[in-house]
């Protein structure tokens, strides 16, 4: 049994576990951003992060190339998420918790439904971002587009890291976040603030749907659904108020659906999704703050 | 007489359907320190927020020439009032270092701001030793000192400093209105000050004002109040 384990397949499987769970960890990534700041999860981060790769899809049907519209997606997709926080968000930036969930569920309605009116409903193609030709390391075969997605999360997220650690509009973002009252004494512009995090977390999950899109046969509205469920898990499992939570747990559960499901039978593709929810069912359990979340620290 | 730094008149405030502030008028002339004393609920912090904007207020509030009673408290910090708020502020999730960057928010003068940090640090060494400890494990005097340090990132034009013996140590306390009035002194750093504490707001002002039910029912000279008879029974208790 042991001599005849195939390695290869273990460590082809892993890194395709690994590039899934990299384009999830952007949304859940998109989604801690949102929590912490307006403190709910915002159930319209994957249809928006849907919408932004339909905007993709036009620009390059309009003949641009994929990485051109890819970046002017960003752009567009930033915009279109300061633009969502003044008009949907702000409104209710002090309503109770409950109130701000009805509103993202609502947009989660009014984002697919804008994306369903704009675009019919018949299914489509983005072409790859990278080359679909396998990459020989070690001895073992990996495709380059998987490798490319986790080059491009990872990155993604480092840039992200040296934008909240190392300047300061970061700081005066995580400030924002987690104390608004005490940084408006100081001067930040904290409704502003919370509107830049809806576009980061837009243009983050833009990313995630335009390398989800071109790994599928074909796609339709429904593309970020499971991405989605899949982010969340992750998150929940890293820790929802947690970057590197997020990041670490979803890459920690891309692996591990990929896995069960290359080897466990009975489980297979089908049943991945299921595998996601157990996990945030169990986290739930065991350790509601999450691997990486924290009982704050507080002496008075 | 030129005009006062900070002039407030008939400043009302309000809590939802609760008036807290009935027509407050008080003024603190630049390089001054200005106590507001008061009984619990007499209405200190809120003329402290109405100030600095954390609370509905209407009536006239200038600030070095500007009608500001109806900016946003962005807006005021940035005119260069630093509000030090009742339970300190300090953003506890942050380490040392960052809350006094944050101080400075609003500055653009990066060479200035590296000296303000070294001459605030000279006041509270402690501080550049913890730059990299999260904000929310300091004890509960070295977290007003950072709120107080922080402040002065700013070069505040007028500190408002909302009752900052407020659960510390008699010892504590005593330093930090030492350094307050040491900052007055050399820098001619402007404070209005709220405080429960009077024996100790009356040593470090020079005039002050008792609040009563939302209104100034007395002000004066800090010697002069200290020698009125009700401030004595009512606030230094001999």
């Amino acid at each position: 049994m042991i001599l005849a384990f195939d390695w290869t397949q273990l460590a082809q499987q892993t890194v395709i576990g690994l590039s899934n769970g990299g384009l999830w960890a952007l949304l859940a990534l998109a989604l801690v951003l949102i929590y912490r700041s307006t403190g709910v999860v915002n159930f319209a981060q994957g249809e928006m992060a849907m919408f932004s790769t339909f905007v993709a899809w036009s620009l390059i049907h309009h003949g641009l190339s994929y990485w051109e519209a890819f970046f002017l997606t960003l752009v567009i997709s930033f915009a279109g998420g300061v633009a969502l926080e003044r008009v949907a968000i702000r409104p209710v930036e002090r309503a109770p918790v409950l109130t701000v969930v009805i509103v993202t569920l609502g947009l989660f309605f009014l984002v697919d439904g804008a994306a369903r009116w704009f675009w019919s409903s018949e299914t489509r193609t983005l072409p790859n971002a990278f080359s679909t030709r396998p990459i020989n390391v070690a001895g073992v075969a990996f495709s380059i587009q998987d490798l490319g997605n986790i080059a491009v999360s990872l990155g993604v997220v480092a840039l992200l890291f040296v934008l909240f650690q190392f300047t300061k509009l970061g700081l005066a973002l995580r400030a924002a976040a987690v104390n608004p009252e005490e940084s408006r004494l100081l001067g930040i512009r904290v409704s502003w603030m919370l509107a830049l995090g809806w576009g980061l977390a837009a243009a983050m999950g833009a990313v995630s749907g335009m390398l989800t899109a071109p790994a599928l046969a074909s796609f339709d509205q429904n593309l970020m659904q499971p991405v989605l469920l899949y982010a969340f898990a992750g998150a929940v499992l890293g820790g929802i108020a947690s970057p590197l939570g997020a990041v670490v747990g979803t890459l920690l559960l891309g692996v591990f659906v990929n896995l069960i499901g290359t080897y466990v039978n009975w489980i297979g593709t089908d049943l991945r999704l299921p595998v996601a929810l157990a996990v945030i069912l169990g986290v739930l359990l065991v350790r509601p703050a999450g691997l990486f979340g924290r009982a704050s620290v507080r002496r008075v | 007489m030129a005009e006062p730094l900070l002039a407030l008149e008939g400043v009302e405030a309000r809590y939802g359907p609760v008036k807290a502030l009935h027509g407050v008028s008080l003024t603190v002339g630049e390089g001054e320190i200005v106590a507001v004393l008061g009984a619990n609920g007499a209405g200190k912090t809120t003329t402290l927020r109405a100030i600095s904007g954390t609370v509905r207020r209407s009536g006239t509030i200038r600030f070095a020439g500007k009608g500001i009673a109806s900016r946003s408290p962005e807006a005021v910090a940035r005119l260069g009032v630093a509000h030090v708020p009742e339970g300190r502020g300090t953003l506890s999730e942050l380490s040392v270092g960052e809350n006094l960057r944050l101080g400075a928010y609003p500055r653009r003068d990066r060479a200035a701001i590296r000296e303000d940090e070294r001459r605030v640090l000279a006041h509270f060494p402690f501080l550049g030793e913890r730059r990299n400890q999260r904000a929310g494990t300091l004890s509960g005097g070295e977290q007003q000192m950072l709120a107080l340090a922080r402040a002065l990132m700013l070069r505040p034009r007028l500190v408002l400093l909302d009752e900052p013996s407020h659960g510390l140590a008699p010892r504590v306390v005593a330093e930090i209105f030492r350094i307050v009035g040491e900052l007055n002194e050399k820098d001619g750093l402007t404070v209005l000050v709220v405080e429960q504490n009077a024996i100790l707001a009356l040593e470090a002002a020079s005039r002050a004002y008792v609040l009563e039910v939302g209104r100034v029912a007395l002000e004066g000279g800090s010697d002069t109040l200290r020698r009125n008879e009700s401030v004595r029974k009512s606030y230094l208790g001999y």
